[in-house]
């Protein structure tokens, strides 16, 4: 095949792939701020407003199941992630350090952990033992450590020089201020995209939910998200915000779908940043 | 000498006590990481006793009456539900390996053929995005486009055509499944293959044309070769993973076309036992399931050091 050939083609190729992607964001989003006479005509979908209308964010976000799911995802995701991030990054920075004590089993409980899995249900009914069913704490514990995420936090602590702690060592610093004034500011990288990673899965976390919480109350955005756009059950006026205009039920559930995944495009540019320095996949071999 | 010539740090501790007297507080450090790991993943693991047990939700795991390997009879008595559960698993595995497999491959490859950095960074960057969505909103958007009252059969009808059933139709169940996790992760697993191919020398490509080697000579005595450890690793992986498949992607999509077409090994646990109440026989299940697939693993990674590959850990010498 000669080569201008080949460079279209793999143009063509590429922009197929791309578009395979890009279109469905668009197609969603022109559909949550159609007016309801274009949504009416094309059977409930466009990929092109008319108009724009911010009606139907309006109407879920002013009150109503998706504002409070909304509120509770975030809750969840923020403090789950602190949780996490702070339990990973202290474990892995003492199991980076030879001279722990402990080191050894439980850098052997973490490896076995993820040979090992338990099943689901012997981890229902620990939860359901330990009282956390029906309660927001169901979503965070259980998924609170990520043995993979230790693991390549590990090998970056392992990468800071010996010396540098010895020195604060003679200066007279403790371990915690070693930590905080020294081995943290060094890898904010990886503290960087370890801590998005725990969002992202707290943020798109649903089957914790299903599991361990009946009360609807307690839903988090991706459980309403399944109820009302992928079940499809509409939402009446007493689910949403108080609006003038009921908006079209599409551009309603469209909504919901762009605030469900919002956030995950928003952070995720940062992500991406870090990805390109491949600190991910420069650890995973140690 | 005096105390201060000597540096602390080449000062080794000599007795247990006066180790522990320095380096408590990193012991500290372990316990939140260690309680969160004992609780809510060896305490479930030992809790996988209930498998031999009768479970009565009143009394506990611990005081459930045993009830020997009772609950284990559902995997060998042919027990229909179980069967198309495991046969459903297997046939999903199996197409999903043969054709979600090599896509990132042929993306990766093509990515690295690209001349322009940017043309391969932007790529990158719209791939990858899928990876990050949950999958309520993987479904979400199958259904938005491909459902009933979607883009493709509002267009189809608009140009006179039948609509097509694809969404909800449990003959092509396993094909929206499939190109489902094609949408979602195609792109993001391109990442380690792009980082295999950026380690290869690019000497080796400018002496194979000297030599006379053609794109595609190059490809497979160069290329694929450097890829040979990434693939066989992945694999085993996979392997291991053949009894997991979509788990969230098909109970959200369970309801619409039946269990004859959607049940797989987790989607029955979690129906037969969470909401059937069966937990026992469910965790004998699980705890099977579990099993064969470190077995699995195991048995791979042997296999793939017997071919002199380092598979998933290192071959101890």
């Amino acid at each position: 095949m000669p080569r201008p050939v080949a460079r279209v083609v793999k143009g063509i190729v590429l922009t197929i792939v791309c578009a395979l992607v890009i279109i469905p964001f668009l197609g969603i989003f022109a559909t949550s701020v159609a007016p309801a006479g274009q949504l009416a005509a094309n059977n409930g979908f466009v990929l092109w407003p008319e108009a724009f209308s911010l009606d139907a964010y309006r109407s879920i976000l002013s009150g109503g199941v998706v504002s409070g799911a909304l509120v509770i995802s975030v809750g969840v995701t923020l403090v789950g992630t602190a949780l996490s991030l702070s339990a990973t990054a202290l474990m892995a920075y003492a199991l980076a350090r030879p001279s722990t004590i402990g080191r050894a089993p439980v850098l052997t409980l973490l490896l076995l952990s993820l040979l090992f899995t338990p099943g689901m249900i012997p981890t229902y009914l620990i939860v359901k033992q330990i009282g956390l069913l029906d309660s927001l704490w169901a979503l965070i514990l259980p998924s609170m450590l990520s043995a993979f995420n230790v693991i390549v936090m590990r090998s970056f602590f392992q990468g800071i020089p010996g010396e540098l702690i010895d020195s604060a060592k003679i200066d007279g610093a403790t371990e915690w201020q070693i930590f905080r004034l020294i081995s943290l500011p060094l890898s904010k990288a990886v503290l960087a995209v370890i801590g998005l990673f725990y969002a992202v899965q707290y943020w798109n976390a649903f089957f914790n939910a299903l599991l361990y919480l009946n009360d609807s109350s307690l839903w988090p955005l991706q459980m309403v998200l399944r109820t009302y756009v992928v079940n499809g059950t509409n939402l009446s006026p007493a689910d949403l915000g108080p609006t003038e205009i009921l908006p079209p039920q599409p551009a309603i559930q469209m909504a919901i779908l762009v605030v469900s995944f919002l956030p995950i495009v928003c952070v995720y540019p940062f992500l991406q940043k870090y990805f390109a320095k491949g600190v991910l996949t420069g650890a995973v071999k140690g | 000498m005096s105390r201060a010539a000597v540096p602390v740090a080449v000062r080794r501790p000599h007795s247990a006590r006066e180790r522990f007297r320095q380096n408590w507080p990193l012991t500290l450090f372990l316990i939140p990481g260690t309680i969160v790991l004992v609780t809510f993943h060896y305490l479930p693991l030992a809790g996988n006793v209930i498998a031999f047990k009768d479970y009565l939700p009143f009394v506990g795991i611990a005081d459930s009456p045993w009830v020997g390997w009772e609950n284990f009879r559902v995997l060998v008595s042919g027990d229909p539900a179980f069967v198309n559960a495991l046969t459903n698993t297997l046939v999903i595995t199996l197409v999903q390996t043969i054709l979600v497999f090599p896509a990132p491959i042929a993306l990766a490859l093509l990515l690295n053929s690209l001349v322009s950095e940017r043309a391969k960074r932007v790529v990158q960057t719209v791939v990858y995005l899928p990876h990050f969505l949950s999958w309520v909103v993987v479904v979400a958007i199958f259904q938005q486009f491909l459902g009933g009252s979607g883009m493709l059969n509002t267009w189809l009808r608009g140009n006179g055509g039948d609509g097509l059933q694809i969404i909800g139709n449990p003959d092509t169940f396993i094909a929206l499944l499939t190109s489902q996790v094609m949408w979602k992760d195609t792109g993001w697993a391109t990442i380690l293959f792009l980082a295999v191919l950026s380690t290869i020398p690019q000497e080796l490509y400018e002496a194979g044309s000297v030599d006379g080697a053609s794109r595609t000579r190059q490809m497979w005595h160069i290329t694929l070769p450097a890829m040979r450890g990434i693939i066989i690793l992945l694999l085993i992986l996979k392997l291991g993973d053949s009894l997991t498949v979509g788990f969230e992607q098909i109970l959200l999509q369970q309801a619409a076309v039946g269990t004859h077409a959607s049940e797989v090994l987790d989607t029955h646990v979690y129906n037969n036992g969470v909401i059937g109440g069966n937990w026992g026989v469910s965790a004998a299940v699980g705890l099977v399931k579990g099993v064969v697939s470190v077995v699995l693993v195991l048995v791979a990674n042997r296999v793939a050091h017997i071919f002199g590959e380092d598979g998933v850990y290192r071959r101890g010498s």
